[in-house]
């Protein structure tokens, strides 16, 4: 483990992602990447009385999956990385209180699979064998906290986004035959002075060209080593923004760019607007789609940028601007 | 009891009413468009605003024209708490200011809170489909 | 031009960048919806007139039965597919108003009856009463300190 730059750790012996599984909801599964979750719900309460619940659920059976998937016993895990959306990442914390886990919860907003993933990345290298990250998001729960009753009969702007329903999670490990995690740029939190909360796109697009560049400063790469630069959850506005800005910064990254928000729904035939968001809309993404890509290697190198908003409500109450991070890791096989 | 049904259905006065009522509705529809106003703040602005022109008397010979198409847009409901304040001022002096407003409108806001609570009891959000 | 730049050249940018609500649809929808019900508070206040009742209990009585159809309209998980198509054609006519406190109340049962449904009950529509109510309150002391005609009208 060695520091590049300002930003960036290379890792000597990288980790590798052992395992991902992903659950997502009834709208995710009517999208076009429904074929490579491993579960699609057919009712967002999934059995359980409230929204909470249900996504509490998500996340504990994601986490599930994942074990099992891997063949590794829970108690060779050696620590989880999980966290949320809810106050006081509330879904995460019940979702794992029965697994009996050692766990950091980490809180990051929409960045906090990849926060996780590379916290897990430095505990692997450090001490660890094996480590868990997860991340869970639901629409129903984020609405009621974030924005309004889901009876009201009001309008959606435009730039706004849809929540994603669901959850991601990934087994990290010391041994392994790739993906490797190679490096991680840690981002800095950028606020460019946007208050709209219908508009996150364009609170984050900033952070995530500010990571990105570093992270090419920092490692001396350039945007076509990568077959893909995926962004969490930026949205058809902020992946329009975030091309703009790195171009002006002196990168094009037109044509290996994409946006997990833009990819997991079908903008015209699911009226989302500006697509996806959520930690479990980078979450999910990844560990369904990119992942089995990078399986079947299909995709060699990716950059995972996962951005996320660090707000709440009451903050932009308070009138607040919304200040943005990005977090990037790179897999390679 | 007989009721004429060509009365009910004035074609002159439902045209006023509808007419009335959905330009008044696009006045909010354009607010929620160009301005970044919640819904709370739009419908506290309308029903603000209705207070006041009713309190000015204006609103009245909206209400004379239109009928429904200016009481039932919460600038109505505005308007009926500013009428029902100066009608108590009238008949109670300084009390009713404070008892005139809500009780010309206790009809409405008393049928919100109770079915507002029968819909809780018998029913749950579902999600949006779309 | 660099639109990072600075905080006020990154918000020209990005109101320029972000779509625009297709208002002359909206418009449209808003204004046929909310005529419409007006429309039909319309009928039915012609209805209670023509039964001889007087004209302050028509107005009532239209009130609770849109409030009515709104509730329950918001119940059966229909009214925010209204409110989506139509705006401000649901949201300004009392069917809005109504729509504002039935759908907090169901969204917050699952924190109990009590401090669930009846706390958050007026989170939306609370501010609604809290200003039109002071503001009658302001226009009868005003009458009352004029005490004229010429100033309140009605």
């Amino acid at each position: 483990m060695e520091k590049l730059g300002k930003q960036t750790i290379k890792f000597n012996t990288p980790p590798t992602i052992l395992e991902c599984s992903s659950i997502v909801g009834p709208k995710e599964g009517q999208g076009p990447l429904s074929k490579y979750f491993d579960q699609c719900l057919t009712d967002e309460f999934w059995g359980e009385k409230t929204w909470e619940k249900a996504e509490s659920k998500i996340i504990k059976e994601t986490i599930n999956l994942a074990i099992n998937k891997s063949g590794i016993a829970t108690t060779n895990i050696d620590y989880c990385f999980a966290g949320d959306l809810l106050n006081q990442c509330i879904s995460s914390s019940f979702g794992i209180r029965d697994l009996s886990i050692p766990f950091f919860g980490v809180f990051g907003a929409c960045s906090t699979f990849v926060e996780g993933m590379s916290l897990a990345a430095i505990c692997t290298e450090a001490v660890a064998s094996n480590v868990l990250c997860a991340t869970s998001s639901h629409f129903c729960s984020a609405e009621k906290q974030f924005r309004f009753p889901l009876e009201l009969g009001n309008q959606r702007p435009p730039s706004a986004q849809w929540t994603v329903t669901g959850s991601g999670a990934a087994i990290i490990s010391k041994e392994g035959t790739g993906p490797y995690i190679t490096n991680i740029t840690t981002g800095k939190i950028v606020d460019m002075g946007i208050s709209d909360a219908n508009n996150m796109g364009a609170a984050m697009a900033p952070a995530f060209v500010d990571t990105l560049v570093t992270h090419f400063l920092d490692t001396g790469r350039n945007p076509s080593y990568y077959d893909l630069i995926l962004s969490g959850d930026l949205g058809y506005v902020g992946k329009d923004i975030a091309i703009d800005i790195a171009k002006n910064q002196g990168y094009n990254i037109k044509s290996n760019y994409n946006d997990c928000g833009v990819l997991i729904f079908d903008k015209n035939a699911q009226d989302t607007h500006s697509g996806g968001s959520g930690c479990a809309c980078c979450a999910s993404v990844f560990s369904g789609y990119i992942f089995k890509q990078l399986q079947s290697k299909k995709i060699k190198k990716v950059l995972l940028i996962a951005t996320g908003a660090l707000m709440n409500s009451m903050s932009v109450q308070q009138g607040e601007t919304i200040p943005g991070i990005a977090h990037a890791i790179s897999i390679e096989l | 009891m007989n009721i004429n049904w060509a009365n009910v259905f004035d074609v002159m006065s439902l045209v006023k009413c509808f007419v009335v009522g959905g330009i008044i509705c696009i006045i909010g529809q354009i607010l929620i468009d160009k301005t970044k106003l919640t819904p709370a703040r739009i419908l506290v602005l309308f029903v603000t605003l209705g207070a006041v022109l009713g309190g000015l008397g204006i609103y009245k010979y909206l209400v004379d024209f239109a009928g429904c198409g200016a009481t039932v847009p919460l600038t109505g409901f505005g308007y009926n708490l500013a009428k029902g304040a100066i009608e108590g001022v009238q008949e109670m002096g300084l009390l009713g200011a404070f008892t005139g407003g809500v009780k010309a409108s206790a009809g409405g806001i008393a049928s919100a809170v109770l079915f507002g609570y029968f819909a809780s009891l018998i029913s749950k959000p579902k999600m949006k489909k779309q | 031009m660099n639109p990072i730049e600075s905080q006020e050249t990154y918000k020209q940018y990005v109101d320029k960048k972000s779509p625009n609500s297709p208002i002359l649809k909206n418009c449209f929808n808003a204004f046929w919806v909310g005529g419409l019900i007006c429309t039909i508070g319309q009928i039915i206040f012609n209805i209670c007139q023509e039964r001889q009742i007087d004209e302050t209990s028509c107005g009532t009585i239209v009130s609770i039965i849109l409030i009515g159809i709104s509730a329950f309209l918001t119940g059966l998980n229909i009214f925010n597919k209204i409110g989506k198509f139509a705006g401000a054609g649901s949201l300004i006519p009392i069917t809005g108003f109504a729509n504002s406190i039935v759908s907090p109340a169901m969204e917050y049962k699952s924190e109990g009856y009590v401090m669930g449904v009846g706390g958050k009950m007026f989170t939306v529509a609370g501010p609604v009463l809290v200003f039109g109510i002071s503001a009658s309150i302001i226009v009868g002391l005003i009458y009352i300190i004029f005490n004229t005609q010429s100033i309140t009208l009605v």
